[in-house]
């Protein structure tokens, strides 16, 4: 499955990570519950490099609480969690900055800090941890927001933005530091249509031409089946949003999760083609 | 009745728990890396700065009215022109490290509890952490470090402040001398009290910030969560202030006296 360029004998574990086809999340038999009440029951599924994950299921079934579990915010009370080859469910906080570092997560309302404008919000990774310099900080800030096309918004505080633009401003945060995974709560929930476009063009821009994997927590179909059967393509300076051929939409799989458990788990087409009455409610 | 009690001690049992925790942290987050320079200064600002008036106002009014009313009970005994021993000695033992924390836990107390309690319900704090950011090191430890120290400075400035409008009293409505005032404003005073006075604050003013981060970043439930937080954080907090002046003022009688 990994296409690695030398014998396995011989590889470290940095060489399987950057090969293609390596696995960046993998969820081993992870259950949680808070009190009585369970949140996830063994679930089980593995993100590869470079695809994307999109988790529909109903509200309170557990979907958000996949995303804080791998950036370490929750501990499982049982299975196991690897993140780039990182054991992330045995890591106590000081150890899981060194894995937060890879990656990047979008919060369901973006949660901006509000006392600190657009650059101060996108840069605030590279100048308070990474302490790159001004000059260095302000350059990448400026490159990400033309790549998400809200440079003329970068002094302007989060409060005087629309939900859609905070949303990006969110999506170049976690962008920021160049991430190989992205996590993605709810990115277009309370979004007009053509405003979740584009919030969902940025997604498909950051996994087709930057590389990044991503999972994306979503109850939007419309959102959900874009994302999963459209790619990116660079023609010149301009970028296009068009759909994918098939094996390139197979790399975005669907899990749908019911009571805490995977009930499905496949590419886009399998779940439109699913018998299960659940699902079949829950697409209709 | 008895579950109901069970499970009030277990919430009160883990309360306690997790301030210690936070509060041991925060002592490693003080003299450890990384220290966020720009959030120390802005805190200083904030809760040293921004205190200012209230604090000035507090202690001026306070004087004042410890001049008017012991001025009156001295009168019974000829002693009018001991009113400065009074006002000296009741603002710097007392009445100044108390009276300056309660401002600061209804100031500043009550706005960390909710800019901390508004962060966590924004999933802000939760950002943080994605981000790399140890909250404690971010939002609390600047706080902490501010209001232990500016609680001294702040209680300091009230005590002159106080002393001055015992002196304004005393001068122009009980007609004692100036120069008469100002000696038994010294008189009235041990060596240990200003100690007494500048030690109090530092525990006050700890106390003050450190419950109001825990309660702020404890917070659920949305907004109306975040008020419950505040009103929490205030409660408290002026208890807390309360029992600590009692309990370090033991202390300090014992060691200083």
């Amino acid at each position: 499955m990994l296409g690695l360029p030398q014998e396995p004998e011989t590889l470290t574990p940095q060489d399987i990570l950057d090969a293609p086809g390596a696995p960046v999340v993998v969820f081993d038999k992870v259950s949680l519950a808070f009190d009585d009440k369970v949140i996830l029951r063994e679930v089980s599924f593995t993100l590869i490099k470079g695809h994307t994950k999109v988790i529909l299921g109903a509200s309170g079934a557990g979907k958000s609480t996949i995303l804080k579990l791998i950036l370490g915010l929750l501990k499982p009370d049982a299975g196991v969690i690897w993140v780039n080859g990182e054991r992330v469910d045995l890591m106590n906080e000081e150890e899981l900055m060194g894995v937060r570092a890879d990656l990047g997560m979008v919060f369901q309302e973006g949660a901006l800090f509000d006392s600190l404008t657009v650059r101060g919000n996108v840069g605030y990774k590279l100048s308070e941890e990474l302490h790159w310099p001004d000059e260095k900080v302000n350059e990448r800030v400026e490159e990400i927001l033309g790549f998400i096309g809200l440079t003329e918004h970068i002094d302007k505080m989060p409060s005087e933005l629309s939900g859609g633009q905070r949303r990006r401003v969110a999506i170049a945060r976690a962008m920021a530091a160049k991430p190989r995974v992205l996590l993605y709560d709810e990115p277009t929930t309370g979004l007009d249509p053509i405003t979740a476009t584009t919030v969902d063009e940025e997604i498909i821009k950051l996994r087709d031409l930057e590389g990044v994997s991503s999972i994306v927590v979503t109850h939007q179909l419309r959102d959900a089946f874009f994302i999963a059967t459209h790619t990116a393509i660079r023609d010149g300076k301009a970028v296009d949003i068009v759909l994918a051929e098939e094996d390139k939409s197979e790399q975005a799989e669907f899990i749908m999760l019911r009571d805490g458990r995977i009930n499905f788990e496949g590419p886009s087409v399998e779940l439109k083609q699913s018998t299960d009455s659940y699902i079949k409610t829950f697409l209709s | 009745m008895l579950a109901q009690v069970n499970e009030w001690l277990k919430a009160a049992t883990l309360e306690v728990q997790e301030y210690m925790r936070l509060c041991g942290a925060t002592a490693v987050g003080a003299f450890t890396r990384p220290f966020y320079y720009r959030d120390i200064i802005q805190q200083f600002e904030q809760i040293g700065w921004g205190s200012l008036t209230v604090v000035v106002l507090t202690g001026l009014f306070t004087g004042a009215v410890l001049a008017l009313q012991s001025g009156m009970t001295l009168d019974q005994f000829g002693a009018r022109p001991f009113v400065g021993r009074l006002v000296s000695a009741s603002m710097v033992k007392e009445l100044g490290p108390v009276l300056t924390a309660l401002m600061l836990t209804s100031r500043v107390g009550s706005a960390i509890a909710a800019e901390l309690g508004s962060m966590v319900v924004a999933e802000q704090v939760a950002a943080l952490r994605a981000l790399g950011s140890d909250p404690v090191r971010k939002l609390v430890v600047p706080r902490v470090m501010a209001g232990t120290i500016m609680a001294p400075v702040l209680t300091v400035i009230s005590d002159l402040v106080g002393v001055v409008g015992g002196w304004v009293i005393a001068v122009f409505q009980l007609r004692v001398a100036s120069s008469v005032y100002w000696t038994s404003v010294l008189d009235g005073l041990y060596r240990q009290d200003p100690w007494m006075g500048l030690i109090k604050p530092f525990f006050l003013g700890f106390a003050i910030v450190s419950i109001a981060c825990h309660v702020g970043l404890r917070t659920r439930g949305g907004t109306q969560g975040v008020g419950r937080s505040v009103t929490t954080a205030v409660v408290a907090a002026s208890v807390a202030v309360l029992a600590v002046d009692f309990f370090i003022t033991r202390l300090l009688i014992s060691l200083l006296y």
